[in-house]
């Protein structure tokens, strides 16, 4: 893939297109629960939150690479970009509220132009725990982001990667060639400048999601995997390794379909639903903002369209924590992806074995 | 009735087979999800060996169930391929261990 959807003016880069799918088919038919209808018995709906702790942000969808799995479609064609104002506005609500972490995301956040400004500020705010979500290859793709590794230690920020697998071939396969060689490099970079090391306090997390139409296994385990490969073959440490599941929208629904998994694909989810995942999923106490200032109860939703309630206020610049509180979560069939097994969410599992 | 004996929709009714017999389903569904649970072996290792078994018993339903239980432990592909060698390797090799009987047979019978 070198193209997003959007650009190839795929079908499935239309929002609306993926939530028919989602709602209707074998959804549709009754030939499988709707994720309301396995929340209602349990008294999880509407889907409540918790709390705010997490703002998670997606400073734009520009990003060098264009991975096959791709929750948001991004590439290097996409232009959708926050722009300083809204990225004060998002700083200025982080001023007055106690919200702990701030989790940047893209496309490759790097890219925004005012990327720096935002990490800066908002040290400067007093957010505890700055996450970049950084594909790796970016520090390596011009050397204006050579510094990076730099920039994160001296910001303190936490660094969270992707790394689909610890060999070259699926690695590639799910996000372009050569990138598992340039991830390994930018790896060892980050290892250099204290990352992942122990006592350096800087912390280097990956995330593994599965290269194709399967779940995630057991995180402790896969993570004992990769601490012992990337050690033997690179030389590299990290701290903790992040189990995602895939969730069934934008490239991956695209992925699904084509490759006629879709419907075993909702059926694994499906029959995996663990209500115990239900308390711990992301959306109870995160805000996910766009480039644009409007708030999502998820990153997915963000990418599906479903902005948070109309009365909970829908922008950054109307943010009102107490309404927000009230609000029920926005749901689809997608949310059984964060409900599938051991749960997940943007910080891995959600229930401990 | 369908016309084949295997349909991959049938793995998932598995469990079905509770229908006619509760008490031995269950008994059987415990011991099978105990079996499987991470002991001296990991679950890795477990689901290798479910893998080869299942190629050595030819069950497609097993093929099904643990190339994907395999794929979600993170067992890689060329992982995947030497097991199931393992297990030709022991089907070959059950022939041909026999090929000493017909020898001793033969020479038995020969002047």
């Amino acid at each position: 893939m070198t193209k997003s959807l959007l650009a190839q003016h795929h079908n499935l880069a239309d929002k609306t297109t993926q939530l028919k799918i989602l709602s209707n088919g074998i959804f549709g038919e009754g030939k499988l629960p709707t994720f309301r209808k396995k929340l209602e018995p349990l008294g999880e709906f509407p889907l409540k939150p918790n709390s705010i702790e997490i703002f998670q942000v997606n400073v734009g969808y520009m990003c060098n690479q264009v991975c096959n799995h791709c929750h948001v479609d991004a590439g290097p064609d996409r232009r959708e970009i926050m722009t300083r104002e809204t990225i004060d506005q998002c700083l200025e609500v982080l001023r007055k509220t106690n919200i702990h972490t701030l989790d940047l995301t893209g496309g490759a956040p790097e890219m925004n132009p005012d990327f720096r400004y935002f990490v800066e500020e908002a040290n400067k705010a007093g957010v505890q725990d700055i996450i970049v979500r950084s594909n790796l290859t970016i520090i390596l793709a011009n050397p204006k982001y050579h510094d990076l590794p730099e920039f994160f230690k001296k910001n303190n920020v936490h660094v969270v990667s992707s790394l689909p697998f610890y060999q070259p071939d699926k690695t590639d396969r799910q996000r372009g060639q050569g990138v598992f060689k340039k991830s390994i490099k930018a790896l060892q970079m980050l290892n250099a400048a204290g990352y992942g090391q122990e006592g350096s306090g800087l912390k280097l997390d990956l995330v593994y999601n599965p290269s194709g139409a399967f779940l995630p296994g057991d995180q402790a385990a896969l993570e004992r995997d990769f601490k012992k490969e990337l050690k033997k073959n690179y030389d590299i440490d990290f701290n903790s390794l992040f189990a995602i599941t895939n969730i069934p929208i934008s490239r991956f629904l695209e992925f699904l379909i084509r490759t006629e998994n879709y419907e075993d694909y909702m059926d694994k989810l499906v029959t995996s639903f663990n209500p115990s995942a239900v308390k711990g999923v992301m959306c109870r106490n995160t805000i996910s903002i766009d480039y644009d200032g409007h708030m999502f109860d998820c990153d997915f939703n963000q990418m599906l369209g479903l902005k948070v309630e109309k009365q909970a206020g829908q922008h950054i610049k109307d943010f009102d924590i107490e309404k927000l509180l009230q609000r029920s979560i926005v749901i689809n069939q997608h949310c059984y992806g964060c409900t599938a097994g051991a749960g997940s969410s943007c910080q891995g599992t959600v229930v401990v074995s | 009735m369908d016309k084949t004996y295997y349909d991959p929709a049938d793995l998932k009714k598995f469990g079905d087979i509770a229908e006619f017999e509760p008490e031995l389903a269950k008994k059987f569904f415990d011991y099978y999800n105990d079996v499987f649970k991470e002991g001296e072996l990991t679950a890795r290792e477990k689901s290798l060996i479910a893998l080869a078994v299942s190629h050595a018993i030819q069950c497609p339903y097993c093929i099904d169930a643990y190339t994907s239980g395999s794929m979600e432990k993170g067992i890689t592909e060329t992982q995947m391929m030497e097991a199931v060698h393992v297990a030709a390797a022991i089907r070959g090799g059950a022939s041909l261990v026999h090929g000493v009987q017909m020898m001793n047979k033969a020479k038995k019978l020969s002047m």
